[in-house]
């Protein structure tokens, strides 16, 4: 790994340790979180055209997180990246701040709210078709849950993303396997995505969404053709970076005890891993 | 005068503006003209209206004012989740565009009656809710409605009709007959035929106030209460459920305000209508001239009888 891509590596451990703090004192979605950690960290440092003096600028590029429980991620990045000091994430669940479950405009850096699944790509579809309108220069990328494509709203948004041509769209599929509560290919199995996506008119690439040279790539030449929104099939692991829980199918949303949260920074930092003993807990 | 024209007002408003945008679950039938005079603004998105609600919202957040059409109850159902979450948690200036409202629907049947729409879209905090009487006032209020920074539900109605309307104000009723027997609130396709039905007991001595109240959110709650002291029964008369709709609002400004004066609904009453061609609709379901004639006459009797067997004023809203 050339040594630029290094220094991402380290920006996603902290991003990472970010998400565990917030996993305690209610909890917080780290698996989810840790799925998508590489990506964000990717996309905010490589790929957008936006920076925290641009939030009001038209030309900037953006990012609408769908499956809005991987906040924590979100929250972690935007921090890395300046948009809001850390210390605000310690109001995580604070009624007296916004920075809760799901994402919200109240926090710099956040283009919408989500929590609800299946909607952002159309509101996505929506700044993406001004941006033709207006013959703008920006992108637009969407970062998608795996399970979040049970919903039908998802599939009648590509549609029609396929037919207005919106080749300055991408969605970017964090594909760890898993929803709410098991694997996807267990209750509503989704291969052949690449296949189903291209059959609805999206230009499609597999890659593996922990490694960053790999990230570099699918991402140096978009849109992958021209008249078709890309779509990035991510493949990435549940609770990626945290060895004891990764790929667990009950550690998607934790409430961890205050030394938990250090035995898995610890863990983050290299150190052997330990059971957790808290309680698996499944908010949905 | 040329006749109003819906299409027309909404091609001027987004000439004048280019924010404007024009969207479609493809239901063109009150825009067939404006793929050739607005091209690229004009957005087709095929029978997808919850993708519809969320690029409109898209649009909005660009800055750009998007009015959307689909069939009444497809857009307030199927997509209601995307017009709460997307447009109305973010109070966007989405303007909503339901055709075939209530009876409007005609013959379709109980899968296309938006008879509910009032009451789901009253729920969204924020939303505005226009009804206009017919294709005049639709026309006289687009200019506020979409220069309005909020969104906007209008439960589209492009009958002609033979009212002359007073200038429209968002949350301002109009008082089109005064009386101090019966007091009439309504609003949208059955103004009209309450009108006329006022007129009709105008000519036996019995004094009609009829009330168009145009938007019901914001709702002109003066005009009610006003109403509500100056007549002797107060009826509600509209195309939709009594839950959720027009007689619930005014009751619960009633209640609020600590007026107590009898309420007779005059809607559906926990039912589909039965579907057929408008006049046959409006004469099955007791909504001609001379039927609502008839039940406020009815409304007034019950009110008479109540005060001769009662010794004490009337305590509560009563319904008929």
């Amino acid at each position: 790994m050339s040594p630029d891509l290094t220094e991402l590596v380290d920006r996603a451990r902290r991003v990472r340790g970010h998400a565990i703090r917030l996993a305690t004192r209610g909890g917080c979605f780290l698996g989810a979180s840790l799925s998508c950690a590489d990506l964000l960290v990717f996309l905010y440092d490589r790929v957008l055209r936006v920076s925290p003096e641009r939030l009001a600028d038209p030309d900037r590029d953006y990012l609408f997180l769908s499956k809005g429980h991987d906040v924590p991620a979100l929250y972690g990045t935007l921090c890395e990246q300046g948009y809001f000091p850390a210390a605000r994430l310690r109001n995580h669940l604070s009624v007296k701040d916004s920075v809760y479950w799901h994402p919200n405009r109240a926090v710099p850096g956040v283009e919408f709210h989500s929590g609800s699944l299946g909607h952002l790509l159309s509101v996505a579809m929506g700044v993406a078709l001004d941006i033709k309108l207006v013959g703008g220069p920006s992108r637009v990328f969407v970062v998608v849950g795996d399970g979040e494509l049970n919903e039908g709203s998802m599939w009648e948004a590509m549609l029609v993303a396929a037919a207005k041509r919106l080749d300055n769209l991408t969605v970017i599929v964090d594909r760890n396997g898993f929803q709410a509560n098991m694997a996807t290919e267990e209750l509503l199995p989704l291969e052949p995505l690449g296949d189903k996506l291209a059959a609805f008119g999206w230009s499609v690439i597999d890659v593996d969404g922990h490694d960053f040279g790999a990230l570099a790539e699918a991402f140096s030449i978009l849109p992958r053709r021209t008249g078709r929104p890309s779509a990035i099939i991510a493949r990435t692991v549940r609770n990626k970076g945290l060895p004891s829980i990764e790929g667990r199918p009950e550690r998607w949303f934790v409430d961890l005890s205050p030394p938990e949260v250090e035995m898995l920074l610890a863990e983050l930092g290299g150190a052997a891993p330990t059971a957790l003993t808290s309680d698996a807990k499944v908010v949905r | 005068m040329t006749k109003p024209c819906y299409e027309t007002a909404l091609l001027r408003l987004a000439e004048a503006d280019p924010r404007v945008v024009v969207l479609t679950a493809e239901n063109r039938a009150a825009i067939r003209g404006l793929p050739a005079a607005l091209g690229p603004r004009f957005v087709d998105v095929g029978i997808c209206e919850q993708t519809m609600v969320g690029m409109a919202a898209g649009l909005a957040l660009r800055g750009r004012i998007p009015v959307v059409h689909a069939l009444a109850t497809f857009l307030t159902l199927r997509a209601f989740e995307f017009i709460r979450t997307d447009v109305g948690i973010a109070g966007l200036p989405v303007k909503l565009v339901g055709a075939v409202p209530g009876f409007l629907s005609e013959a379709n049947g109980p899968t296309h009656q938006a008879i509910d729409d009032v009451a789901v879209m009253r729920a969204i905090p924020g939303m505005q809710l226009f009804c206009p009487a017919d294709e005049g006032e639709l026309c006289d209020a687009l200019p506020e409605i979409v220069a309005s920074p909020a969104p906007c539900y209008i439960r589209l109605n492009t009958r002609a009709s033979t009212l002359v309307h007073t200038p429209f104000a968002l949350g301002r009723a109009e008082v089109l007959a005064e009386g101090s027997d019966v007091g009439v609130l309504a609003a949208g396709l059955l103004v009209p035929p309450v009108l006329e039905a006022g007129a009709l007991l105008r000519s036996e001595g019995i004094a009609t106030r009829v009330v168009n109240l145009r938007t019901l959110a914001p709702v002109d709650e003066g005009a009610i209460l006003a109403t509500a002291r100056r007549c002797r029964v107060l009826v509600t008369v509209e195309d939709h459920l009594l839950v959720g709709g027009l007689y619930q609002l005014v009751c619960e400004i009633l209640v609020r305000h600590r007026i107590f004066v009898p309420v007779v609904p005059i809607g559906l009453a926990g039912r589909w209508f039965q579907p057929g061609l408008l006049a046959d609709v409006l004469l099955h379901e007791g909504f001609t001239p001379a039927q609502l004639a008839d039940r406020f006459r009815r409304a007034l009797a019950a009110q008479g009888m109540q005060q001769n067997t009662s010794s004490t004023p009337t305590q509560g809203a009563f319904h008929a």
